[in-house]
């Protein structure tokens, strides 16, 4: 069993903090890094699989250091963000380049398997220069995974794919975390990760904001305190009314209209029109104010 | 060949800037086939066509597209993240690398400068300025390779190397020289076939043991930089 540990992790460039002390234990299975764009998610990454030294703090696979340690890449494959492909090689010429520079026994072998693996025997004679983005990122994981490692890491692997390219990948992570790899993948997009994973790392502006399972951070994402913003016919009357309703915490009223605060999506939104078209009030404009993944993210990291 | 070469070099050929090694060796030979045909003498052309243009401009120049390309393009392009998730000792990535860079310089300068020699002056002139502009492929690779681990832009930095500390200062602060590339090669070749053409302006020893030093200690440090090569995030 591979284990990614990190404890105490921090890293800074001059005065800006990417991540800021995050320990976290990585044991067999999917695991989502999940976090909006800038959290730091690819910073974490790359101190993961040895390409950036922590400025504090340790991370370690199996006990050994990733940073400035080659031997660490005979169980770990990674995955980068950037799409970049030796686009004159065909798909099996670059498989086996990757299986042969890890020094495997049976390197073509290898390099058939890894390709069938991600189903990309079909076109692997072609050069990768004529692929699809979702053809490339299949290639780039068999390359990475030629040598059948037990740490997989991932930046953004469906980035850019269409619907059906990101099911195949999704199934492929599953696969491979069914069969007892470590497999971490980033994402800043929350039905991806609730597709893949059933843990998640939650990480907001380089720290740690939640982790753990992933329906209990889903639960207290959908039950959190929501804005809106109402404009109406009479906002004033719309408020007393709105105040009579359970879901309803708080109203404001001001130049602009109102904003209503619910506890509960949902139900406010049933309770509003109903609201409305008792009141003979005409309810001209409602905006849920804090629907960013940002919002969501900093309440978790409030909560 | 091992497989870091062979990436290297499907690499360098598989590139659009490959194309820019060809015109500088061709206008050499243009050159001395022009000058030979006019029925000019060598004394007039063989300085500026042989030192000035070939081991000045062409050698250095082919050095610096080659050098900084083999490991710079690929880490311009983020392939470079392929070849070092493997558990392979950094100095083998570098070496082959290296050697790509070095055996690609020299046969496309030494070629040229070989016919050029023979044409201005002998069979030996030909020969000393192919085996310069080799020795000097590898002081110039192991510079220009290990300049594109050190900054983000290798190729204005060597530049600046060429062209203003060899090609500008060279020729007007004398001291300069002593830590000057192409003096190195004018003497080498010079040793070979001395000839009015080249003028050696530092000792032989200091040439030899000052293309060494350059050699071994800018692969070093080439060694060194790449293995602590750090991958910055999109937003660094």
């Amino acid at each position: 069993m591979t284990t990614v540990d990190l404890s105490g992790v921090s890293r800074w460039y001059g005065n800006v903090v990417a991540v800021n002390d995050i320990s976290m234990t990585l044991g067999p299975g999917v695991t989502g890094l999940l976090g909006p764009n800038g959290a730091g998610k690819t910073t974490l990454l790359h101190m993961m699989a040895g390409f950036l030294a922590p400025s504090r703090g340790t991370v370690t696979l199996d006990g050994a250091p990733t940073w400035r340690n080659p031997d660490v890449y005979r169980r770990l494959g990674l995955v980068s963000e950037r799409e970049a492909v030796h686009t004159f090689l065909t798909a099996y010429e670059f498989v086996l380049a990757s299986a042969r520079l890890h020094r495997l026994p049976d390197p073509e072998d290898a390099a058939r398997r890894a390709i069938e693996l991600v189903e990309m025997a079909p076109a692997q004679d072609r050069r990768i220069g004529t692929y699809s983005k979702g053809m490339r990122q299949r290639t780039r994981v068999a390359a990475a995974l030629v040598h059948d490692p037990q740490v997989l890491l991932l930046d953004e692997p469906f980035n850019g794919m269409d619907p059906r390219q990101r099911l195949h990948m999704m199934e492929l992570l599953h696969r491979l975390g069914d069969a007892g790899r470590t497999i971490l993948f980033s994402s800043h997009i929350l039905e991806e990760v609730e597709q893949v994973s059933g843990t998640v790392q939650v990480i907001v502006a380089g720290r740690l904001a939640a982790s753990g399972d992933f329906r209990t951070i889903r639960r207290l994402m959908t039950n959190r305190p929501h804005v809106f913003a109402v404009h109406s016919s009479d906002d004033r009357r719309l408020a007393v009314a709105l105040m009579a309703e359970p879901s309803v915490t708080g109203v404001e009223i001001d130049r602009t209209g109102l904003t209503v605060r619910a506890g509960d999506y949902g139900s406010f939104t049933r309770a509003l029109p109903k609201v409305a078209l008792a009141s003979g009030i005409r309810v001209r404009r409602l905006l849920p104010s804090d629907e960013s993944l940002e919002s969501v993210f900093s309440y978790l990291v409030e909560a | 060949m091992s497989t870091i070469s062979w990436l290297t070099a499907r690499g360098l050929f598989g590139r659009r800037r490959f194309l820019l090694l060809l015109p500088l060796p061709l206008l050499v030979v243009g050159l001395a086939v022009l000058a030979r045909w006019a029925g000019v003498s060598p004394t007039h052309w063989g300085g500026p066509v042989l030192v000035g243009l070939g081991l000045a401009v062409v050698l250095p120049v082919v050095a610096l597209i080659v050098g900084t390309g083999v490991l710079g393009s690929e880490i311009d392009d983020g392939t470079i993240v392929h070849i070092l998730t493997k558990p392979l000792p950094r100095w083998q990535i570098v070496l082959p690398k290296l050697a790509v860079a070095i055996g690609v310089t020299a046969v496309t300068v030494a070629i040229p400068l070989y016919v050029a020699g023979v044409l201005a002056h002998s069979v030996r002139l030909g020969l000393a300025l192919a085996a310069a502009s080799a020795v000097g492929a590898v002081a110039y690779s192991a510079l220009f390779l290990a300049l594109s681990l050190v900054t983000r832009r290798p190729v204005l930095l060597g530049l600046v190397y060429v062209l203003i500390w060899e090609g500008l200062l060279g020729n007007y602060v004398s001291g300069t020289k002593v830590l000057s590339v192409q003096q190195y090669v004018v003497t080498i070749a010079d040793r070979i076939a001395p000839t009015s053409m080249l003028s050696a302006e530092v000792s032989v020893p200091v040439s030899i043991v000052m293309t060494v030093l350059i050699a071994a200690g800018f692969t070093a440090l080439a060694i060194t930089r790449l293995r602590t090569f750090s991958m910055a995030g999109e937003t660094s």
